[in-house]
């Protein structure tokens, strides 16, 4: 379906051009500089697991002993494998104890040493990768066998109690009630912790910590889903925050198969500091390449603060950036789950209409992206009846415009976390207006010269604008200035920071050079 | 001036009852949801619970199985409950709510210049789950935190500052205001270190220079703040827009009626 809306395909190449010319500077940078979390990924494939008697990862400890001997810039696979060479010892984790006991002292191996050390890392390393691999070979077979959902957009609803054993019945009920993809939120903050918390957790803040385990457990309850159903249940957690790499990693390592992974929203809302972001940022979407998950970006967000008329081209800009981070970081194009949102006043005469040119919009640029379309949250007052006809509205314009993964609206959204009820209402409303309505994408096409395609041009036409701005100065510069939302996030500013060190000459990370190489 | 309006004021309805479509009729519907199978021993269930919230006669108008074990229904009925208006009792907030674009408005038209605001978790409390609700745009329950008001200018000092990295912040950023939270406390930790944090800047700066002290917590009783030397208090639940409103009246709108 391409052509509804006679972009200029002059325009669209010149609106992704101008994206990598902002783009590539940043991808420069991540491509020249390391993260403490990068590391810790490197770790964890390979192979370093657990966490210390107060609960601080043992690829933690590892790290901050490495930093406090070498430094950061080396990279810690040379020093941690020479290491484990020195002590005649072959478990990591074992040398991460040692080391926080104060007993190992790490080093920069010269020579021989050094090249033994380089390819040991290597070695591990490359054994995690392959875990990675075979998880993604056993999701292949799982969708062959128990099947893809028969309808799109998919269907992705979320469960968040805190509790995980609380979230797992209320996440097959989802799945049995009709949703293909279930998204367990995060506790608040999970994005600011410098470490990703351990084992299965039964109480957290408006979510669930995101752990491996609690990863392990929800993807074997999905799987039992799956098999019941006869259609393969989707996992999705969040690639965000300070350790987006680790998180990345784990999911991979567990078969998760969407990560929400934006390349602005850490910093934009959650003030991380910028380089730290799009270093992580890169590593883990590699990962996320590697492991066949779907990312979901987070354009929405920038509607829920901005006014979703005025500043709907800044969607646009950022879904074009994504795309380029993606691309390079050697993502396909049916792994990036673009996102938009649902989020005009609908008080504006002529609302609907300007939802159905956005989103056409995003359909038309983004062809063979399975494109996350978000609910309406900052015009959902309380009124739940209201709410529920706006959820139906929102439903349509999906259907209309042929969405991948549509995020189930509730009519509660800003009163209650969704009760049981209104999950079922809800989702009552989804299949209602897809059963009726599923195909009519086939049919909508606007009229030439109409408001709708004129409305869809002009966005692209200031999404151009804004591009051209920003390429006079260069990303890093426009976001200090606070050229996206109203967050001014200047490049040595922001939480993280002290975790970056550029490379040394000698920095070697066997991760990005397996993932960078030709695939297994 | 109508009839109606005329009756509803001068003559003042004091007992009320929910209306249907008949002055009188008592009608109120309701839905919710019991943890049994749909049958119909179920929706008697329903029509029990809502007898015993006074509704009489109950009618199930829709009952639903969702999922195993759990019945949805909405009912409708006349509820034999009598309102007194004039025993309505209401705690006002002593401050006006207001919307973002208002604060920024009051702030720029009255202060004419931006309202700066340093926040932080002191102590050895390191979950900014709070400050960062407040603060950070992201914000809380569909709220945008401070950072998103245009007139304010906020500093986030994040987790575990010390009480001088504290007043030495607040006063190179000229605070006008300084937020506190403390989320995880054992044996009152948050009451001996919010009484350190004011008594530091008692010290530290005299009466009228001082920025308005502000902690927040699930922990806190919002009535202590004399004893704890602050100028408020909030408690669970607070949302960036009442502290937001609250900075507004109490630093502009209050200190401007009483000059």
């Amino acid at each position: 379906m391409t052509g509804k809306l006679d972009l200029d395909p002059v325009l669209v190449a010149r609106a992704r051009e101008l994206a990598r010319r902002a783009g590539q500077p940043v991808v420069d940078l991540a491509r020249s500089h390391t993260t403490v979390s990068v590391e810790r990924a490197v770790l964890r494939l390979a192979g370093v697991s657990g966490a210390d008697p107060d609960g601080i990862p043992w690829v933690n400890r590892l790290v901050d002993a490495v930093v406090a001997d070498v430094g950061l810039g080396h990279g810690v696979a040379v020093p941690v494998f020479d290491a484990l060479a020195r002590e005649g010892i072959t478990d990591v984790t074992l040398l991460a104890q040692k080391a926080a006991a104060g007993s190992v002292r790490f080093a920069l191996p010269t020579g021989r040493a050094a090249t033994a050390a380089r390819s040991a890392a290597r070695r591990a390393v490359g054994a995690g990768i392959r875990r990675i691999d075979r998880r993604r070979a056993e999701r292949d077979r799982l969708i062959k066998r128990h099947g893809d959902p028969k309808q799109r957009p998919w269907i992705y609803l979320i469960v968040a109690t805190g509790d995980i054993y609380e979230d797992i019945p209320q996440a097959q009920a989802a799945a049995r009630a009709g949703a293909d993809v279930i998204a367990v939120i995060r506790s608040t903050g999970q994005s600011l912790l410098d470490y990703v918390p351990e084992g299965a957790t039964r109480e957290g803040f408006a979510g669930t910590y995101a752990t491996q385990e609690n990863f392990r457990l929800m993807r074997a309850a999905l799987d039992e889903s799956s098999k019941e159903l006869g259609r393969y249940v989707r996992l999705t957690n969040y690639a965000s925050g300070l350790c987006m790499p680790e998180m990345a990693t784990l999911a991979g390592l567990e078969r998760l198969d969407m990560m929400l992974n934006d390349s602005m929203y850490g910093i934009l809302f959650r003030d991380i500091n910028p380089v730290r972001t799009f270093v992580d940022q890169r590593f883990s979407r590699q990962v996320h390449a590697r492991a066949g998950i779907i990312i979901n970006t987070g354009e929405d967000n920038y509607l829920t603060t901005a006014d979703a008329v005025d500043e709907a081209h800044t969607v646009t800009v950022s879904q074009l950036l994504n795309e380029f981070f993606a691309h390079e970081a050697g993502l396909a194009d049916w792994q990036l789950g673009l996102g938009h949102a649902f989020e005009i006043n609908p008080e504006v005469p002529e609302s609907f209409r300007l939802e159905l040119a956005h989103a056409l919009l995003a359909r038309e640029l983004f062809p063979d992206a399975p494109l996350k379309w978000m609910p309406p949250t900052k015009h959902m007052t309380g009124d739940v009846f209201r709410g529920n006809l706006l959820d139906g509205f929102f439903n349509l314009a999906g259907a209309l415009t042929g969405q991948g993964i549509l995020l189930v609206g509730m009519m509660t959204e800003a009163v209650v976390t969704p009760w049981l009820s209104d999950r079922d209402i809800a989702l009552q409303n989804v299949r209602y207006v897809l059963g009726a309505a599923g195909g009519l994408h086939e049919d909508f096409v606007p009229a030439p010269g109409g408001f709708i395609r004129r409305r869809a041009n002009q966005v692209l036409g200031e999404a151009l604008d804004l591009l051209e701005r920003i390429g006079e100065q260069t990303l890093l510069t426009a976001i200090a200035q606070g050229t996206f939302g109203i967050m001014k996030r200047p490049a040595d500013r922001g939480k993280g920071l002290s975790g970056v060190a550029a490379h040394d000459g000698d920095y070697y990370n066997p991760a990005t050079e397996i993932l960078e190489g030709p695939a297994a | 001036m109508s009839a109606v309006e005329t009756s509803a004021t001068g003559a003042e309805k004091k007992i009320v009852r929910p209306y249907g479509d008949t002055t009188g009729d008592g009608m109120v519907q309701v839905s919710f949801t019991l943890p049994v199978a749909h049958d119909k021993r179920a929706e008697g269930a329903a029509v029990q619970l809502a007898n015993k919230m006074g509704i009489d006669p109950a009618m199930v108008v829709h009952a639903k199985p969702m999922g195993d074990g759990f019945t949805f229904f909405v009912v409708y009925g006349r509820v034999n409950h009598l309102v007194d208006v004039d025993a309505v009792q209401v705690v006002e907030r002593d401050f006006a709510l207001l919307s973002a674009k208002e604060v920024n408005t009051v702030v720029k038209q009255r202060l004419r210049r931006k309202l700066s605001v340093v926040g932080a978790c002191i102590g050895t409390d390191a979950h900014t789950v709070g400050i960062d609700a407040i603060l950070n745009v992201k914000g809380i329950a569909g709220e945008k935190g401070l950072e998103y008001y245009r007139e304010l200018k906020v500093t986030n000092l994040g987790a575990q500052v010390s009480v001088p990295e504290l007043v030495e912040a607040a006063r190179v950023e000229k605070a006008d205001a300084v937020l506190v939270s403390q989320v995880v406390t054992q044996r009152d930790a948050h009451l001996h270190n919010t009484r350190e944090m004011s008594a530091a800047f008692r010290e530290a700066m005299p009466a009228g220079r001082r920025p308005l002290l502000i902690v927040g917590g699930p922990r806190f009783d919002e009535s202590m703040t004399d004893e704890l030397g602050v100028d408020r208090i909030f408690g669970r639940g607070t949302t960036p827009g009442e502290v937001a409103s609250y900075l507004v009246h109490a630093l502009i709108t209050q200190r401007k009626a009483n000059a």
